[in-house]
């Protein structure tokens, strides 16, 4: 029996060895998946907005791609892991729908992408692979025994990153 | 000041529920005109979901959906955004077209038309008894279309209401001819500082 556990919109989980920890329908959200090799400690958040310090009604931690990061990081190493060794995967941050204008819902997608990049940069996380960006919705599972990826799409195939 | 729906009492719910119920008989006479057949309409719920449970709620997070993407310009600036689940947008593609199919299929390029159309009349007559009952001047632009995952589709209105609280404000409406049933889910999603506006404009506060 694999160990399956499901992380909602704005939530993040971690797990030791063995697990798979997935999020369903990322959309404009961020998916951010990270692994340490080593001790095998996998953990993933589901983030909607950028930065923690746009908004100020921010207590939700999991729900911002900067506090999100420092929170899921702590948790891990709280489990075993090692910070130097832990890398990225990010999937997700679409724009769903395709307004003429670039207005600012509109790019919200790829604004989520690159803050968490910056914010893994700061935090010297290596983001390994990505598959970001589009128009479509993805569901995407970790796997806590290689950290693979497996994202699923509607009509956009699926692959492992 | 009403930054979020968190911050809503019962009575600015009950009245963001007045608007749904008169916003949904309106879209159900607009769809009635369409279809030239009798529309029948369930009293609308308001719903307040958590981002968590937000996957779950249209079924699943990877059911397949219709969403239909409206900007909202003039005195009151923000979305409006409907949902149906694919089944019941094929059944209303079918009805508009006035035929039957059972197989759900690829929408062509027209039936996409035909369901873009169909969000535009409904999400129109919702703004516009919202319009009314306020006295703001509320223009919907034209509408887009995509059909993907339950959550993909249902991040759009959640990051924006993510600006301003931890939960989702939509109105469930259910659509009848008397046989087939359709539901949809209206989402109205004011830009942050619209609030008080709106609320204010209906007076709701001072």
């Amino acid at each position: 029996m694999e160990n399956i556990i499901k992380v909602g919109m704005a939530d993040l989980k971690s797990s030791r060895h063995p697990c798979i920890i997935t999020t369903l329908g990322l959309g404009s959200c961020v998916g951010i998946a990270l692994y340490d090799p080593e001790m095998k400690i996998a953990g993933l958040a589901h983030v909607m907005l950028p930065s923690s310090l746009q908004t100020k009604n921010n207590s939700n931690l999991a729900k911002f791609a900067d506090t999100a990061i420092k929170m899921l990081i702590g948790d891990m190493c709280r489990l075993g892991a090692n910070k130097a060794y832990i890398v990225a995967k990010l999937a997700g941050g679409a724009q769903m729908f395709s307004f003429n204008d670039a207005s600012e819902i509109m790019r919200i997608g790829l604004r989520n992408v690159l803050s968490a990049k910056e914010f893994l940069e700061q935090m010297k996380i290596p983001v390994i692979a990505e598959d970001t960006g589009g128009n479509y919705g993805r569901t995407i599972e970790l796997s806590s025994n290689d950290g693979k990826l497996i994202v699923k799409t509607i009509g956009h195939g699926v692959k492992e990153i | 000041m009403v930054k979020g729906i968190e911050d809503l009492n019962n009575l600015q719910i009950d009245v963001l529920r007045e608007i749904g119920n008169i916003g949904a008989g309106n879209a159900a006479t607009a769809l009635a005109k369409m279809l030239k057949k009798k529309v029948h309409m369930d009293v609308p719920r308001v719903k307040i979901i958590e981002f968590r449970d937000v996957s779950e709620t249209l079924g699943s997070a990877e059911s397949i959906v219709a969403g239909i993407l409206l900007k909202v310009e003039g005195n009151l600036t923000g979305n409006i955004m409907f949902i149906l689940q694919l089944k019941d947008a094929a059944m209303l593609v079918d009805m508009l077209m006035g035929r039957q199919s059972d197989d759900l299929h690829e929408f062509s390029e027209l039936e996409i038309s035909a369901l873009k159309e169909i969000g535009n009349i409904l999400a129109g007559s919702y703004l516009s008894a919202l319009s009314s009952l306020t006295n703001l001047r509320i223009m919907p632009s034209v509408p887009d279309l995509a059909i993907d995952m339950a959550g993909a589709i249902l991040s759009v209105p959640a990051i924006e209401f993510g600006k301003v609280g931890d939960t989702v404000l939509y109105i469930e409406t259910e659509f009848s001819d008397g046989d087939e049933k359709v539901v949809g889910d209206f989402f109205l999603i004011p830009d942050v500082e619209m609030y008080d506006i709106l609320l204010k404009a209906l007076g709701v506060i001072d």
